[in-house]
This record gives structure tokens, sequence and C-alpha cells, in this order.
């Protein structure tokens, strides 16, 4: 249970390095240790398939930002926004923090979850029958590919509609200059 | 406690997102609130001295069909596991259409600072 609470304080402290440095391949390289404690932390709360997609997207993710951040001479822009405007941002966010705060004391102990104290929930409907209904071992590969299988073609389409919108803003030369040179 | 503190990392994320005037900024304060919440509801699912929802040999008997009660006591929920394995993913497409919105915009206007970029505005 202690190991949690050091990963999350490692997680909060990398986050908060990497709002506060200047140096952008930094911060984008403690934004991966974040991302890595994260993975940690789901393979302790026994989510053993989060934790191998969140490594896997992770080291994508780092080879994305640091192709954007590398080579570039202006890494380095200190300073925040107009004064005003961000003493108001800051002000809205700690009154946020502080509402959220008051959630958490209504949210079930942790390791308690609801769902273990009802048993109408579908969760427990899952469980119970995954193995049954669809032959997978694995309960989420069960919800993942069989009962909420629509989900995971949704999933596919925003993940390549979100790959045609990136290839389309980097491609350098448009059809129309590719024909003619001129232009 | 522990919820508390992925809501300060969620804070963390939306105060990078809010106050940062370098685009990058912006993009790894959004990366951030993601981790945040999908960590959220994976803990809110975990069971104390809970397994893997994952069902061994030893569990299952093949004949009647039962699977051990101590698996059903003890399983942490799976539900919010396969629902945040779709949401990482999707943040992955989300994170390279950014940065490359990021890149195009370094490319046209030489900079990251987005208040030097006046003619962003409609």
């Amino acid at each position: 249970m202690a190991l949690f609470y050091i990963l999350l304080i490692f997680m909060v402290i990398a986050a908060i390095i990497a709002v506060e440095t200047k140096d952008l391949l930094s911060a984008v390289i403690c934004v991966g240790a974040i991302g890595f404690g994260g993975s940690l932390m789901f393979l302790l709360l026994r989510a053993p398939d989060i934790a191998m997609t969140q490594i896997v997207v992770e080291v994508l993710g780092l080879v994305i930002l640091i192709r954007a951040t590398i080579s570039r001479d202006l890494t380095f822009i200190s300073g925040d926004r107009e004064f005003f405007g961000t003493v108001a941002s800051v002000v809205i966010l700690f009154l946020v923090f502080m509402a959220g705060m008051r959630i958490c004391d209504t949210l079930p102990e942790f390791g308690e979850p609801v769902f273990a104290q009802r048993p109408e929930a579908a969760s427990q409907a899952y469980i119970a029958k995954g193995l049954n209904d669809t032959g997978a071992t694995n309960i989420v590969t069960s919800i993942y590919l069989d009962y909420r299988a629509y989900d995971t073609l949704g999933e596919a389409t925003v993940l390549f509609t979100a790959v045609i919108g990136a290839t389309a803003i980097l491609r350098s030369r448009s059809r129309k200059r590719l024909e003619d040179p001129e232009l | 406690m522990a919820y508390a503190l992925c809501f300060l990392l969620f804070m963390i994320g939306l105060y990078c997102a809010v106050v940062k005037k370098n685009m990058v900024k912006i993009v790894l304060g959004i990366v951030i609130m993601e981790y945040a919440v999908n960590l959220f509801l994976i803990m809110l699912g975990y069971v104390k001295g809970g397994v893997a929802p994952i069902i061994e040999r030893s569990q299952y008997d093949g004949a009647t069909k039962a699977i051990a009660s101590e698996f059903l006591n003890a399983s942490v929920d799976p539900l919010p596991q396969a629902l945040v394995l779709t949401s990482i993913v999707i943040s992955l497409g989300s994170l390279a259409l950014m940065i490359s919105i990021c890149i195009r915009t370094y490319a046209k206007y030489g900079t990251f600072d987005i208040t030097e970029i006046r003619r962003l505005r409609g």
C-alpha cells in the first residue's frame, strides 16, 4: 500500500518539474517519467493489460514529442501569460481544487470499490459469466473484444481519423502546387 | 488520500494547459491530465488484496463450468480496465495530431510562443 503513495508522489513531483522547467526536452523526459510511473502503478493495481499498453504508447508518444522539440532553436520560452489572466486562472484553479477535495471525501474508500458491494453491477456479471460466454480466460479481453466490441471499432475509427488528420497537416506541399510548380 | 494525489496530478496538468504560453507545454499539460484520469478510473476498481481479472486453470471446473469463488470475490473491476485501454490508444492519436499542429505552426511562424502568433486570430 505504501508503494502506491511513493509512486503517486513520484508522479506528482515529476509533473511539477515538467511544468516548471525551462528546457522543453527536460519537460518531455519528465512526462515520460510520469508515464512509466503510471505503468508501474497499473501493474500494482492488478491491471497488466493496461500496463503493457501504457509502456508501448509511452515509447511512441515520447518519440513523437521528441520529434517536435529536438533541433528547434527556440525551446527556451520563459514567463507566463499576462499577469492578471494568470492570477485569475490560478484563483479559479484553486477553487476547483478545493471543490474536488470535497468530492474526494464522498468517494468510497481506496481498495473497497462500489461494484464489490453490489451483486447487480455489470462488472460482477462480466466476472461471473465472461469465461463461459466468450471463452476468454482474460476478462478484460472478453469485454474489449466481445461485450463491447463496437467500442473497439469506434476506437480504431478515431485512431485512423487522427492519423489522417496528422498526415494532412504535416504534408508539406499541396497537390495544386505539385501540379503547377509556378505557384 | 490516493484519490486526492491523483486529483492533484490532474490539477497540475490543468494549470500547465491554462497558464503556460509555450504550445508544447500546453500539449504536455493535456497529456498529464490524460494520465491522471486513466489512473483514477483504474484506482476506482481496485480491490484490496485483489487479483488481476485473469482466470487460472485451477480456478475453473470444466465439467460444471463453475468458476472458483476465490476468483469471483477477489478479482478487480475489469470494466474500467477495458475502457481505459481504449482511452490510452486514443490519447496517442490525439497526441500525434496536437504535435503535428505544433510542428506546422513552428514551420510557419518560427516560434512556439502562442502570444507571438498573432495572425492565428480569426
